[in-house]
């Protein structure tokens, strides 16, 4: 690790969110109803809102005069931190759906428990972050029982979905140096207590859902040290078009 | 400081002029009556105003603080300062019994406080029709129009509405 442990935090925080922000916010538009397309325009809104909170103190703390803007438009794949999981593309509804089931799952327990951090700045942002989540993570849930347990067609589609992400859940809950450091301030939760929440609410939910976790030979991480998959490229491609082409450029 | 005392407003009186500050959105009540300004303190000859953010995203904070600005100049003040604070975060529980009100006569229904975010598996409020006051309404998206409403429909009016949502 090099570095501050409380900035690489933050911006894993930022980054998560601004990825899933980005992501979702393709759809506004296209969703498959109204009102669909509206709550998730509504939580891209609040995940790029938390996104700000979380890249301002990392701005801050890197003390180069640096902006949140800065930090999201003029880093590149390899600098950014978020996890795997949030980055993986939107593919249909389902599986944007199950995206953001899964990484509700772990955001809101964490957020609760960020509360409490002894980091004035990380428990300050956590509280105006948590109710938010808290919304978050009822829709998802919400959405998966309906469509797990509803037709086939949209069983079929939730359990590809599961599928196909579960493999990257395991990275938001297996603890590197960072999280440690943080740990041992206790400035962060221990994760392990994380894991066992995550592990007893997906559960619950999923098998009200009447869908199956599938066996995964082992659990991909990477993102929170800057190494992704394919997706991000694309993804940060299309948000920093603007930069690229008229770099500083500004409303 | 005698002359400052001259140039410098009664804190009330402050609090009086922000009172006329409507929010962006929904227009019916002020910034105060949602109990987004937190403070108005004078430091030295600044004024500071001190406000909190309704949702982290919510696109309206900017406008606001532009707005509290722009309406303290018309009184004629110049040296302002806005500072945004986080922590304790908003609460729809700091909505004033008189913004309350004025939301229900607009068509929105105020925010329900017993029912607590919990997050889970958790079953909706029964909100009360703005329109006919029938409790009989459904919720028809937990989203609407801006990141604090939720979208209802009163089975006994049939009239859809919004729900200002606890938070």
């Amino acid at each position: 690790m090099t570095g501050d442990p409380v900035f690489e935090f933050a911006l894993r925080m930022g980054d998560n969110c601004l990825v899933l922000g980005q992501s979702n916010s393709a759809w506004c538009g296209h969703a498959p109803i109204l009102e669909e397309d509206i709550a998730l325009a509504n939580v891209s809104l609040d995940l790029i809102g938390q996104a700000k909170l979380w890249l301002s103190l990392a701005a801050e703390l890197q003390g180069e005069d640096k902006s949140a803007d800065d930090i999201a438009f003029l880093r590149d794949v390899r600098e950014f931190r978020n996890c795997l999981l949030v980055e993986q593309p939107n593919g249909d509804y389902a599986q944007t759906l199950m995206r953001q089931f899964l990484f509700d799952a772990w955001h809101l327990p964490m957020l609760t428990a960020l509360v409490r951090s002894t980091n004035v700045r990380i428990s300050e942002v956590a509280e105006k972050s948590v109710k938010e989540a808290a919304y978050h993570l009822e829709r998802s849930t919400d959405l998966v029982i309906r469509l797990g347990d509803g037709n086939d067609e949209s069983r079929d589609r939730m359990q590809s979905a599961l599928k196909a992400l579960w493999r990257f859940t395991g990275e938001l809950t297996t603890p590197d140096d960072v999280d440690q450091a943080l740990q041992e301030d206790q400035a962060a939760p221990d994760l392990d207590e994380i894991a066992a929440h995550y592990e007893q609410y997906t559960q619950r939910v999923l098998r009200e859902a009447t869908l199956v976790i599938p066996d995964v030979s082992g659990m991909q991480i990477g993102g929170k040290s800057g190494l992704h998959t394919e997706g991000l490229g694309f993804l940060l491609a299309e948000m920093q078009s603007l930069q690229r082409m008229y770099p500083g450029a500004s409303w | 400081m005698a002359v400052n005392s001259i140039e410098r407003p009664q804190i009330e009186c402050v609090w009086g002029w922000l009172e006329d500050v409507p929010d962006p959105e929904i227009p019916v009540v002020s910034v105060v009556d949602l109990g987004i300004v937190r403070n108005v303190s004078w430091h030295g000859d600044e004024l500071v105003v001190t406000v909190t953010p309704t949702y982290s995203g919510c696109p309206a904070t900017a406008v606001i603080s532009l707005e509290i600005v722009e309406a303290l100049r018309r009184q004629g003040l110049n040296n302002i300062k806005i500072e945004t604070q986080l922590s304790p975060a908003w609460t729809t529980k700091w909505i004033s019994a008189v913004g309350r009100e004025k939301l229900k006569n607009y068509g929105i229904a105020p925010p329900d406080e017993s029912s607590n975010c919990a997050g889970m598996l958790k079953v909706p409020p029964v909100v009360e029709c703005p329109h006919c006051g029938s409790s009989d309404t459904e919720r028809i998206s937990q989203f609407g129009s801006t990141p604090c409403k939720a979208h209802y429909r009163c089975t006994s009016c049939l009239e859809p509405f919004d729900y200002f949502k606890s938070f």
